[in-house]
């Protein structure tokens, strides 16, 4: 988006955006925080196998969530 | 405040230039003449104090989301070292004589900190668990009658036979301790855990 077309947007109109960035983020969270619990509770049960691929998993959310981060911060 | 230059006026060049967005705006979205006089004084423009609560409020969520991938990475990194710990050796716990049928004994195995039972049921059948319930680390009870074992922290109750959670809140089966009876000794030989 350029810069001309952002100014367009008024304070209001940012913040419905900016509504929508902090739900996705809050989803994002959520699934982290679950995705921890349940490695935990494999983990402790002796099932190794779940331990990478879910830390694969929560570091694709915190990616996603610093990109969404990013664009509030810029918006 | 009505604009004092029209936009084909000279003069509009050197007018202030004045943002949209560059109004207070009150709570109730009311206009500023019809507001108290104290938010006249000290006004607070509503949408750009919503923006920056947000703002903060996305910024600590971000933070507990990179925490979360360090409690991850945590379990990774004890999942590497437990992977390199040796499995723990055979372990003399009893003998067959010193325990009678309908009966249990505390044992330590494989660390002086892992607290065990070892059953015998009535049939003579031996079973050994960990004694730390899979909730919060209770130690659980045999009640050999009615075939469970008991954590009385918080009602949790496990399978005599199986170990498996049954009821309350413990979320997985107690680890079960791998035995082995050599003339009338009893040997604890490896710890089996399981998620379900």
């Amino acid at each position: 988006m350029s810069k001309k077309t952002r100014r367009q947007l008024t304070r209001a109109q940012r913040l419905t955006v900016i509504y929508g960035v902090v739900c996705f983020v809050l989803v994002l969270v959520v699934l982290q925080l679950w995705l921890l619990t349940a490695t935990v509770n494999a983990w402790l049960g002796d099932d190794d196998g779940v331990v990478w691929p879910a830390l694969a998993a929560s570091a694709g959310c915190l990616a996603l969530n610093i990109g969404l981060l990013r664009s509030f911060l810029h918006r | 405040m009505a604009d004092q230059t029209s936009p084909s006026d000279p003069r509009a060049g050197f007018a202030p230039s004045r943002d949209p967005d560059d109004v207070t705006v009150a709570p109730d979205g009311r206009p500023m003449e019809e507001q108290p006089r104290w938010r006249q004084d000290f006004a607070i423009d509503t949408p750009e104090a919503n923006f920056v609560a947000r703002r903060d409020f996305t910024k600590f969520l971000v933070l507990t989301s990179g925490a979360f991938v360090a409690g991850q990475a945590w379990i990774a990194a004890k999942s590497l070292v437990r992977d390199r710990r040796p499995k723990p050796g055979r372990m003399r716990i009893a003998s067959l004589a010193a325990l009678p049928a309908g009966s249990a004994t505390m044992f330590a195995y494989p660390g002086d900190h892992d607290p065990c039972l070892l059953i015998r049921m009535h049939d003579g059948k031996l079973l050994a668990y960990s004694q730390k319930c899979t909730h919060l680390s209770c130690a659980v009870i045999p009640e050999i009658d009615q075939g469970i074992l008991r954590c009385p922290c918080h009602e949790g109750i496990f399978d005599l036979a199986t170990g498996r959670n049954i009821a309350g809140p413990p979320p997985r089966p107690l680890p079960i301790i791998e035995l082995e009876v050599i003339g009338d000794d009893v040997y604890a030989v490896g710890v089996t855990a399981s998620t379900t």
